[in-house]
């Protein structure tokens, strides 16, 4: 692992509100046995909490959490001057807090998806899931970080994206869908493992199209934004 | 008398310039750093000045972190702006208390020599923190330290790679009387090995015991350069303001117009206020005067003693 990598993950598992990832992905394991274990029909629970919780909720709250964190949380608490401080390409700090990120993110949810999607329905939708949301944690990852160079508050327009565009908007205007992450992640999923579990009105190629776009445009955004870092003065 | 355990590594390189032209920062309407032109060459240079002067975005746009509205910072004649190859030569540390409290000391510093890809970037971690005096405690975690010693992880941390410029922003801010000892003497022994150093500060007192050389700025302007001697000579020399109060305000007024010290005097219902040119003789002559004319000075306070007036006595000078 890169020292910038290195000392992301300290950073990350080091702060106080990563713990509050673990509740999530709990709940929706537990969610999915206890519905399991009292042989309630997939097609009821399935939908809701696969969907409903596992992609509307936990995957975009934990990559919010974890994208906003291994570069804003060192913003905001002024660590970043040390790394910005080094003969280094900003490619080099953007690509390898982007794999933190992106992996941790993925590892938070894609193991609780998938024991959700074997317990709702087989193997092949657990991995479906598992495969589906890892690419959907590059795509938030990339936004998020790019998000805490773009804003002093990127919780805030993350939130904003997550419950506004994605949560309300997502679900009363169908043409708001094809700019949801949330709604890409449904659509690769399905192709993946076709059930009825899963429902989108996005189509695959665009889907996948647009997730390559999101994660790659929004990291040299990052990317370029970083070579223009201005640390606010502190005596002006 | 505190001792440096460790030397810094004598130059490999030429000594490095700073060049600063014509260089304003602005924020909407506020200029915080109006039309500074300044050459930072070897040696120590304190950068003096009241807070809100616009020293740390001055530092800021030395150290790459801030892009000047109009004019140019460089560094051996490359922009210092959107050019992360100058942090081979140039090492900052930032007045903000910023630190990865969940690493130990060596591991920061350590990491901070792998970032910049030393060949054995062990040895010239150990070397930083020796420099420092840390050694004791470089295996404890920086969220245990005191507010001194995370200072000077920082300043091991910028010193790793023996950069040709240091650039500190109030280094003495939360250090002990002898922490701040042993960094004046360190900062001294990086100035004669040929380094460029710059460190800014509010404190007179501070400056006077490191630097040589004084950029003052107030207000966002550069308000006197060169010599510290020749500046503290003008500070000195500067009219003093004091307010008194007597038991014959009206009798010791009369008295004081004879002494030539003292520049000028106001009556007013509260008191006196007495504008003396030579502070020394005018604090020595008024006991001596009040005595003699049978008058008890009941209070005596210096006006204008903030540094602020200082410097902006500076300013007009």
């Amino acid at each position: 692992m890169s020292t910038v990598g290195w000392i992301t993950a300290r950073g990350l598992f080091g702060r106080r509100r990563f713990l509050i990832l673990l509740p999530l992905p709990l709940l929706l394991v537990g969610l999915a046995v206890l519905c399991r274990s009292l042989n309630v029909a997939p097609s009821d629970w399935g939908p809701a909490v696969l969907v409903g919780l596992g992609l509307a909720v936990v995957l975009p709250v934990v990559a919010l959490v974890v994208g906003t964190g291994v570069l804003g949380a060192e913003i905001e608490d002024g660590t970043v001057v040390h790394i910005l401080t080094k003969p280094l390409p900003r490619w080099q700090i953007v690509l390898p807090k982007l794999a933190v990120a992106t992996a941790v993110s993925a590892a938070t949810v894609a193991v609780p998806l998938f024991v959700a999607g074997l317990l709702a329905d087989s193997v092949r939708l657990g991995l479906a899931l598992a495969a589906a949301s890892a690419l959907g944690a590059l795509a938030y990852s990339a936004l998020f970080l790019a998000l805490s160079l773009l804003t002093r508050r990127p919780v805030l327009l993350g939130l904003v994206y997550v419950l506004i565009w994605e949560g309300l908007l997502g679900r009363f205007a169908d043409g708001t869908r094809v700019l949801s992450i949330q709604q890409w992640v449904i659509a690769l999923a399905d192709r993946m493992a076709p059930t009825d579990l899963l429902g989108t009105t996005v189509s695959v190629p665009v889907a996948a199209i647009l997730t390559g776009l999101v994660a790659v445009g929004f990291t040299v955004l990052a990317i370029d934004r970083l070579r223009s870092f201005s640390v606010a003065g502190e005596t002006s | 008398m505190t001792t440096i355990s460790a030397q810094p590594a004598a130059p490999t390189t030429p000594a490095s310039t700073l060049d600063l032209t014509g260089v304003s920062r602005w924020y909407g309407n506020v200029v915080a750093v109006n039309d500074v032109s300044m050459r930072l060459g070897p040696g120590v240079t304190g950068l003096l000045g009241p807070n809100g002067a616009g020293k740390t975005t001055l530092l800021h746009m030395m150290a790459g972190f801030l892009s000047p509205s109009r004019g140019t910072v460089r560094l051996d004649g490359e922009p210092t702006w959107r050019n992360p190859q100058v942090y081979r030569r140039l090492g900052l540390v930032s007045e903000r208390e910023a630190v990865h409290t969940f690493l130990s000391a060596y591991e920061f510093v350590l990491a901070s020599a792998k970032l910049h890809r030393l060949p054995d970037p062990a040895a010239a971690a150990r070397r930083a923190i020796d420099l420092v005096e840390m050694g004791d405690a470089q295996d404890r975690r920086i969220g245990t330290y005191s507010k001194g010693m995370r200072q000077r992880t920082r300043v091991a941390a910028a010193l790793v790679h023996d950069p040709q410029v240091l650039l500190l922003d109030e280094p003495f801010n939360g250090m002990d009387p002898r922490q701040r000892l042993h960094m004046m003497t360190l900062l001294h022994r990086l100035g004669d090995a040929g380094r460029t150093i710059l460190f800014s500060s509010h404190i007179l007192e501070e400056v006077e015991q490191v630097s040589g050389t004084v950029q003052v700025m107030v207000a966002g302007r550069l308000a006197a350069s060169g010599d510290f001697r020749t500046i503290r000579r003008l500070m000195t020399n500067r009219p003093h303001v004091f307010a008194i109060h007597s038991t014959d305000d009206r009798a010791l007024a009369v008295a004081l117009m004879a002494e030539p010290s003292v520049t000028g005097v106001e009556l007013g219902r509260t008191g006196l206020s007495v504008k003396a040119g030579d502070y020394g003789a005018f604090t020595r002559a008024l006991p001596k005067l009040a005595l003699r004319h049978g008058i008890r000075v009941r209070q005596l306070l210096p006006e204008d003693e903030s540094l602020e007036s200082v410097f902006s006595y500076l300013v007009e000078a």
